[in-house]
């Protein structure tokens, strides 16, 4: 009788281990409702530079490794294997070598194997005949001198040089694997992968749907059936389908700041959170166009900014003031705020900073009689129309008198991309927090991606330095100092960098968002449904 | 009449030709193409492959032959690829035109069975209360964009109702369905609604000072007898004309209620075509919009002779 307690109490025990125990608390089945903002340009990650693409496509793909799904800040400690069971480096640092997870099947039933990796990265880098129609992450692999097989499950990419952070470009849902034996164009459209889901049917600005694959070789995975995404262009509209009930989750960092209210006040029981998307508002100027080839004018818009009133106006103060990296704390290469004041245009003395960017101003010939008249063009979206407006005012107090010029909006990175604009307020996302993927692709000289066509041979010079760069500390220095170099030169100053909410219901469980980046966190196969 | 329709047929052919060229035309004057649009989600552009993409789409031959493959493939009922969803454009037109075409006619039939009644009250009670309101319910129609009235109706089904009647491609039952049309249906229908309503008001009101109407009340007619029989007969020449031209028209109103409701329409779509320059999509979709008007407006004049005998077409 004595043993009755001690028994009761350990069942006890083990009953509130199994409920609190989250492996055994998931439930199969269900379908999972996301809403979509906009119609998806097309189905291929590779192709695309949106998170249109990425969020409802990353399901069906694996990558060769992954940022951990469950772990809210990317960094290279956080990768895991995903098509690759293990990776390492030569002794020279210039070769990784990859080795395969046996028994995966491409969605059709074929076999995954080295080969279709290699065609890949020959894709990536122009080497297939049957190129990718966009390459827009084509110089993330410029060091990437071949990929070799060895049998059909060990592959290795050689390098120019040695780039300690090259695996980190593996695991973002930007770099899936694609299958060989299907073309460039059928990925677009009737994509195939080896992931979680299947592709079932794109409908154009209706919506696209996926189904559980039941040959996924992570067995027991995915647990929700179905994925149905949604397309709803009217934000009123999907926010109040979410508040509805309508979809599980909302589309990544849809929610903004002044919306978030409305929302928490609605949906109570809905889960929020605000976090940054590593997409950084940015002055765009043509130093092409005169009179903006002169410096000195490039530097009195600098000196003209005052950050914290945009950040006040557009998202509540929540946006973060920040150089070209993602801002502390969850950025891992930011500087701290002490630093950041130091560089040129971030002194938060603001009528001082204008008091000096007058004079510049004044001794060019300008003056509140005779203001420099141009344009300020911007993509006709409310989140780049906004901070132009903002911007156009704040200019005024030094002596420009800026007029909104609004581009459709489809045809705005041509226009930029042709250098068509002289001054522009323009958004730009990076996938991975890594400054070997932002400077390579925005400040490098060259990168189809610059659009200011900023070139400077010594930033060049420090981008490549720091990509070889194995010890964090000494990288983050180098990172720092071309920080300082990009904002001397006025490359792109970065004005803001934006925070939103992601929302999702309390049935939608094993979801976590990530904190430095909006583009690798949506496999969805831990997800899982409890209604 | 044989003569007239054979003229009416022989002008709505030159009419939809001269469309075509119109549409044709127009489209490739609006700044951009698509090859800068399908590189706009790439963030940038590289014109080496834009060059490509342009070959392989047939954008670099001469406008005359892209024309002519045009008309050439309608005529063999094959409208082309949509540039970009790659697939035939008749898949992805077809599957849209029941849906606009349905939330229309339900929207006209709202407008009318709202608008005409409530016109023939209006105009029977005239410089009464109810007159007045009647008034202010068709002006307030007149005057709340369709957008906001969208919006508020969605705003109360889910205060309300903690339900939101947006489009879904499968509803759970039938009522469902018929909810999920009739309320996007009566939000755009109200405005037109209150056109009607309108007219038929002051249409009506021009017929009962008319002889015939002293003459029907001094033979002893009812009440209704005259205003069904006699003068709302007479009175809906106007009221029809309005009826197809808001018809013919009703694509364009229905853009932003298929936007607000999410309804996977002809109107939407056409818009988004029109912004990625979707040349296959666009002009096919505006040549059938085109017909549709052209056919309606036959129709209407069709209609005036069954209403009015008076009226006849003479060869």
């Amino acid at each position: 009788m004595r043993a009755l307690p001690g028994l009761a109490l350990t069942a006890v025990f083990i009953a509130a281990t199994l409920a609190a125990s989250p492996l055994l608390a998931q439930k199969n089945g269900g379908t999972l409702r996301i809403y979509h903002r906009d119609n998806l340009p097309s189905a291929s990650i590779h192709e695309e530079a949106t998170i249109s693409t990425v969020m409802p496509f990353m399901g069906v793909f694996n990558n060769l490794v992954l940022y951990d799904q469950s772990k809210k800040v990317n960094s290279p400690d956080s990768i895991v294997a995903d098509l690759a069971e293990s990776w390492a480096w030569d002794a020279s640092r210039t070769k990784l070598t990859f080795k395969l997870r046996q028994g995966v099947k491409w969605h059709d039933g074929k076999p995954f194997t080295a080969k279709d990796v290699q065609c890949t990265w020959n894709k990536l880098t122009d080497k297939d005949p049957d190129s990718f129609r966009k390459n827009p992450r084509a110089v993330w692999w410029q060091n990437l001198q071949e990929v070799s097989v060895r049998g059909d499950h060990e592959v290795t990419f050689v390098l120019k040089r040695p780039q300690p952070s090259f695996v980190s470009l593996f695991a973002t849902g930007y770099t899936p694997v694609y299958p060989c034996h299907v073309n460039t164009q059928t990925m677009r459209t009737n994509p195939i992968g080896t992931g979680p889901f299947k592709f079932v049917e794109l409908k154009r600005g209706e919506s696209v749907k996926f189904v559980r694959n039941p040959d996924y070789w992570k067995k027991g995975r995915p647990y929700v059936d179905a994925i149905e995404w949604r397309v709803i262009e009217s934000r009123s509209t999907r926010v109040l389908a979410f508040v509805a009930g309508e979809f599980d989750l909302t589309f990544s960092a849809d929610v903004t700041i002044p919306l978030l209210k409305d929302v928490t006040s609605q949906a109570p029981k809905a889960v929020c959170e605000v976090a940054p998307q590593y997409v950084s508002g940015n002055l765009i100027i043509n130093p092409k166009v005169p009179p903006f080839s002169e410096p000195k004018i490039r530097q009195a818009m600098a000196l003209a900014l005052d950050r914290k009133a945009f950040i006040d106006i557009l998202s509540a103060g929540k946006d973060d003031i920040s150089g070209a990296m993602l801002p502390l704390p969850e950025g891992l290469w930011g500087m701290p705020p002490e630093v950041l004041r130091t560089l040129p245009g971030y002194g938060t003395d603001i009528a001082k900073n204008r008091t000096e960017a007058r004079k510049i101003m004044e001794s060019l010939g300008y003056s509140a009689a005779k203001p420099l008249n141009l344009k300020i063009s911007t993509r006709n979206i409310a989140i780049y129309r906004d901070p132009a407006v903002i911007l156009i005012d704040q200019l005024k107090q030094i002596h420009i008198n800026g007029e909104l010029e609004v581009i459709d909006t489809s045809i705005w990175h041509a226009k930029v991309t042709r250098g068509e604009f002289s001054v522009g307020m323009n958004l730009t996302g990076v996938g991975v927090d890594d400054p070997d993927v932002n400077f390579y692709e925005n400040y490098s000289c060259g990168s189809e991606r610059n659009l200011t066509k900023y070139c400077n041979k010594e930033v060049d010079a420090l981008i490549d330095k720091q990509s070889q760069t194995t010890d964090v500390a000494a990288r983050k220095k180098i990172v720092w100092e071309i920080e300082r170099k990009l904002a001397e030169d006025l490359a792109r100053p970065i004005i803001y960098y934006m925070r939103s909410a992601t929302c999702w219901q309390p049935q939608l469980k094993g979801f976590v968002l990530h904190q430095n980046s909006i583009y690798n966190n949506w496999r969805f196969e831990d997800v899982w449904l409890d209604r | 009449m044989g003569g007239y329709l054979a003229r009416r047929s022989l002008l709505m052919v030159l009419t939809l030709f001269g469309m075509s060229v119109l549409i044709f035309v127009m489209l490739r004057l609006v700044p951009g193409n698509i090859t800068d649009i399908i590189f706009d989600s790439a963030g940038f552009v590289n014109e080496r492959q834009k060059a490509k993409i342009e070959k392989q789409l047939g954008l670099d031959q001469p406008i005359v032959t892209q024309y002519a493959r045009w008309i050439a493939g309608l005529a063999k009922g094959d409208l082309g690829y949509a540039y970009v969803s790659e697939k035939p454009a008749i898949d992805e037109i077809l599957p849209r035109i029941p849906v606009t075409a349905k939330l229309a006619a339900l929207a006209l039939t709202f407008s009318v069975l709202l608008g005409v009644p409530l016109g023939v009250i209006s105009a029977v009670r005239q410089n009464t209360t109810l007159d007045y309101v009647l008034r202010v319910v068709s002006l307030s129609g007149l005057s709340l964009p369709s957008f906001w009235l969208g919006l508020l109706i969605l705003m109360a089904f889910v205060h309300w109702f903690g339900w939101i009647p947006i489009y879904r491609s499968t509803p759970d039952d039938f009522w469902e369905e018929i909810a999920l049309l009739c309320i996007p249906a009566a939000a755009v229908g109200f405005r037109y609604s209150s056109l009607v309503m309108r007219l038929t008001r002051s249409s009506m009101l021009e017929v009962f000072r008319q002889d015939y109407i002293r003459t029907a009340r001094a033979k002893g007619a009812s009440e209704a007898s005259v205003n069904y029989n006699h003068a709302l007969r007479n009175a809906m020449l106007p009221v029809v004309t309005i009826i197809g031209i808001e018809a013919a028209f009703l694509v364009g109103g229905l853009i932003v209620t298929e936007t607000v409701f999410n309804i996977p329409g002809v109107a939407r779509f056409l818009v988004e075509a029109i912004r990625w320059r979707d040349y296959p999509i666009v002009q096919n979709l505006v040549m059938f919009i085109a017909v549709v008007v052209v056919l309606v407006n036959f129709l209407v004049d069709m209609a005036y002779a069954l209403l009015d005998p008076r009226i006849r077409y003479e060869d």
